[in-house]
């Protein structure tokens, strides 16, 4: 107990936190811009500034990292600090199951909610007789009451394949995290490469998914409430598995450097438990959005 | 909790001797803010960011007001009237009262658990510094062509999405950027609690203001993802043709409503839960007894952290639900009045045969625990469904969320800045000025807030720049009020400054006479780095 509170490392001032709100400020006047140029069809500054902002939060990201992974290698830091870190991660995906879950929120409110009081359930139905008279309560909802119609991506084919392809890869990044506590560092690099080549061909076919749906399907972000969920939630999913691939990949250089030891590998931790939460919300979608 | 406070005296000496030593290393110049990792710097920073948005929010009231002054149309235009009642609804929720609380919890969290810093010094600069940021955004988004947002601060749709102009995607990432601000602080406070208590500062002898911000930053973590995701599917209506809260395309506006309080209830409380940690730090100071039933006070607000995720739709009993719903909000919502009352009762029970003095802080918490109490009474109102019929979105609603907003949030932050000024700034500030300030504010708040009651009892809705006339004498004094309390605050201004230019007398380490904590073992002004020996709380 008394060890453990020895000394905190506090650092010094850093000139990283105010590149990132910088950067922050430019991607959301960027993206904003961008939204506005959009919906007006028209030509400006949104692209280059959005593009901007990225570049500098890259830089901070790299400035950031490499104070932390030097003051890391220098052996700075304690095990308190290494709970610190542990203790925010476990925060911080916290705060992201509870973004999906204002997405599944919003399906399960149309599935059980909107689409059936839509259709005349509950005590609606004049909602129905006076709205929409014509409309059919169904889900996946193929035919809206404003009356565009789509087609409904079954489970079939590449989301089962993708589903797969993401378990498979929570059991080798599993292996690999194995193997860098036994200190085989062979079976870490092998497992964690093969872990990113995992997420890289699950994007690539979820990229064939969304062409798929836009040429065959008709199925769009315009087409009802149904492609809205479908869109969002595996838009979401997906950027945050291109991010776990980002992260997975820099742990992979790092393991090249030689970088982790088998008791400390916080880094590698964090993002092992982000490559998980990430699987764990694909399972998820995967029952809630394309087979129930 | 008397406890918790004792540290014995060779660690002190320690830390203080440690201390001088380090005083030489703070940093000089505008570089010093800008790449601060100290916690007591970014606190600071917090607070006066929070006094800056309190008085741009406050000249937004006072347009609304000057407006409201008359019947009529007077001033404005009725959509600029609409910018000024939504933009006044953001900044002071988002800008002025959680960054307060986001800047006591910085000075006062590593202060009063024996910790030498926030667990992630960077991370905390950062959540900091990309705030004004995003109200540079907010606010610019009102210099655009067709002006800033205009649906009112809980931008229901249909009115966000169909009918809201443009720079709606200036007042979408803006609130990102707000949330990212608020997780990570959240992230802060939580990790620091957990992970750097003094040794034997057991959960059960930690300083109630520590456990209350908890809570809260647990249900920080919580809600704001909620709020991004709803400000994304408002971007992703208007701007990108999905139809979430829209019938034709099978959503739903109400289903906006429930997604936004879903994120709304707990955030009400978010505002509040601090403030009671810190009344429960004045009134034992003041009464000099220990804080009557600590454990229960602790229990309170837990219950009312988890009650507050099943009440949400007692903001929409008008909006379309089914009557059971109705009945299960209503008794929800009534259920918090358990254990809110269990901590009224506990502050006047603290009170109780002590021997009490009013100096200023105490004048704050007291009139806290009157005027708190009168807004959750009209909140009780307001939860009986039938009756809400009548009251939903008059000025009785208006009248109650000030009250606690008011009254109780800024009042509690105004109370603590008084109560722990000193021991920031190391002299005592200008009393006779502070008093002032205070029954200015406590007369002017309910001149301005009370006779709200009665116009919105008598049906004048809220966020309409004109009125009957029945209701014009009302209104005249409610205007009165505002501009009266809004000049207040100028007082408030000028007592901080002279605080922070170091007039006023020296003050003792302890600084108030019955008061206990760690943060009052140390030296005033407290030292730049303080306890980086960890004290051992007994």
């Amino acid at each position: 107990m008394q060890q453990s509170y020895e000394k905190y490392y506090v650092p010094a001032q850093s000139p990283w936190p105010i590149v990132g709100a910088v950067a922050l400020f430019l991607i959301a006047v960027g993206a904003a811009n961008v939204v506005m140029e959009y919906s007006n069809q028209s030509d400006g500054y949104g692209p280059y500034i959005l593009a901007l902002g990225l570049v500098v939060l890259l830089v901070m990201i790299v400035g950031w990292f490499k104070n932390q992974i030097d003051e890391s290698m220098a052996g700075l830091y304690s095990a308190q600090l290494g709970r610190s870190y542990r203790q925010g991660m476990t925060w911080f995906i916290f705060s992201e199951i509870m973004f999906f879950g204002a997405f599944f929120g919003a399906l399960f409110y149309a599935r059980m909610i909107s689409v059936p009081w839509l259709g005349g359930a509950s005590n609606n139905a004049m909602t129905n007789a006076v709205l929409w008279p014509e409309f059919q309560a169904l889900w996946p909802l193929v035919t809206t009451p404003g009356g565009t119609t789509t087609e409904a991506m079954g489970p079939a084919g590449l989301p089962t394949i993708n589903t797969i392809i993401l378990l498979i890869s929570s059991v080798t990044l599993h292996f690999a995290h194995v193997g860098l506590e036994k200190n085989k560092r062979k079976q870490l690099a092998w497992m964690l490469g093969a872990t990113i080549a995992l997420g890289g061909i699950f994007l690539f076919f979820q990229v064939q998914e969304y062409i798929h749906a836009y040429r065959d399907l008709g199925l769009t972000l315009q087409s009802g409430i149904y492609g809205n969920t479908f869109f969002l939630l595996t838009g979401f999913h997906g950027m945050h598995v291109t991010l776990g691939t980002i992260i997975l990949l820099v742990l992979f250089f790092r393991v090249l450097k030689g970088h982790f030891t088998p008791d400390n590998h916080f880094a590698f931790q964090a993002g092992a438990w982000y490559w998980h939460f990430v699987d764990v919300v694909w399972v998820m979608l995967f029952l809630f959005v394309y087979v129930l | 909790m008397s406890k918790a406070t004792e540290i014995s005296s060779h660690d002190a000496g320690a830390t203080a001797a440690h201390e001088d030593h380090h005083e030489h290393h703070i940093p000089k110049g505008v570089m010093r803010w800008i790449l601060t990792t100290n916690h007591k710097d970014i606190g600071t920073l917090y607070l006066w960011f929070s006094f800056i948005m309190f008085l741009t929010g406050g000249a937004m009231a006072m347009v609304i007001r000057a407006e409201l002054f008359q019947p009529g149309l007077q001033i404005v235009e009725p959509d600029f009237f609409n910018q000024m009642t939504t933009v006044h609804g953001l900044i002071m929720v988002f800008g002025a009262v959680m960054p307060a609380f986001v800047g006591l919890a910085n000075w006062l969290i590593p202060m009063m658990i024996g910790a030498p810093d926030m667990a992630l010094p960077r991370m905390n600069n950062w959540s900091f510094w990309i705030l004004p940021f995003a109200f540079a955004i907010l606010l610019a988004s009102l210099f655009t062509e067709g002006g800033g947002p205009n649906f009112g601060w809980t931008f229901y749709a249909p009115l966000s999405t169909t009918y809201s102009n443009d720079s709606t995607a200036l007042f979408v990432f803006s609130v990102h950027i707000m949330g990212i601000s608020s997780i990570m602080g959240a992230i802060n406070v939580i990790v620091t609690i957990f992970n750097m208590r003094a040794p034997g500062m057991n959960w059960m002898k930690m300083p109630l203001f520590v456990w209350t911000w908890l809570i809260t930053a647990f249900l920080l973590i919580a809600v704001m993802p909620v709020l991004a995701g709803a400000v994304t599917m408002v971007l992703t209506d208007k701007f990108f043709g999905t139809s979430f809260f829209d019938a034709a395309g099978g959503g739903d506006p109400v289903m906006f409503q429930h997604i936004f309080w879903f994120f709304g209830h707990p955030e009400v409380y978010i505002m509040i839960l601090p403030a009671f940690g810190i009344i429960s730090h004045i009134v034992p100071t003041f009464a000099r007894k220990p804080l009557f039933g600590y454990a229960s006070m602790v229990y309170a607000t837990a219950s009312i952290a988890l009650l507050s995720f099943i009440v949400w739709a007692h903001h929409m009993f008008t909006t379309g639900m089914p009557v059971y719903m109705e009945m299960f909000f209503m008794f929800a919502t009534m259920l918090i009045s358990v254990p809110t009352g269990v901590k009224v009762f506990n502050w006047v029970a603290t009170m109780w045969r002590g021997s009490m003095t009013f100096e200023v802080p105490m004048l704050f918490a007291l009139a806290f625990i009157v005027l708190f109490t009168i807004g959750g009474l009209s909140g009780l109102m307001l939860a009986i469904t039938p009756v809400d019929f009548q009251y939903h979105d008059t000025y009785f609603v208006v009248a109650h969320f000030h009250y606690v907003l008011v009254s109780g949030a800024i009042f509690s932050i105004m109370a603590a800045v008084y109560y722990w000024l000193p021991k920031w700034t190391g002299r005592m500030f200008n009393i006779g000025l502070a008093k002032t300030h205070f029954w200015c504010s406590l007369i002017s708040v309910n001149v301005l807030f009370f006779p709200m009651h009665f116009v919105g009892l008598a049906g004048m809705p809220r966020r309409i720049p004109d009125y009957s006339l029945q209701f014009a004498d009302y209104n005249q004094w409610i205007s009165i009020g505002g501009f009266a309390f809004g000049l207040s605050q100028l007082i408030f201004l000028a007592v901080v400054i002279q605080a922070c230019r170091k007039q006023g007398e020296p003050v003792s380490d302890r600084v108030w006479e019955g008061a206990n904590g760690l943060e009052w073992e140390i030296p005033s002004p407290a030292p730049y780095h303080t306890f980086e020996t960890p004290p051992v709380v007994k």
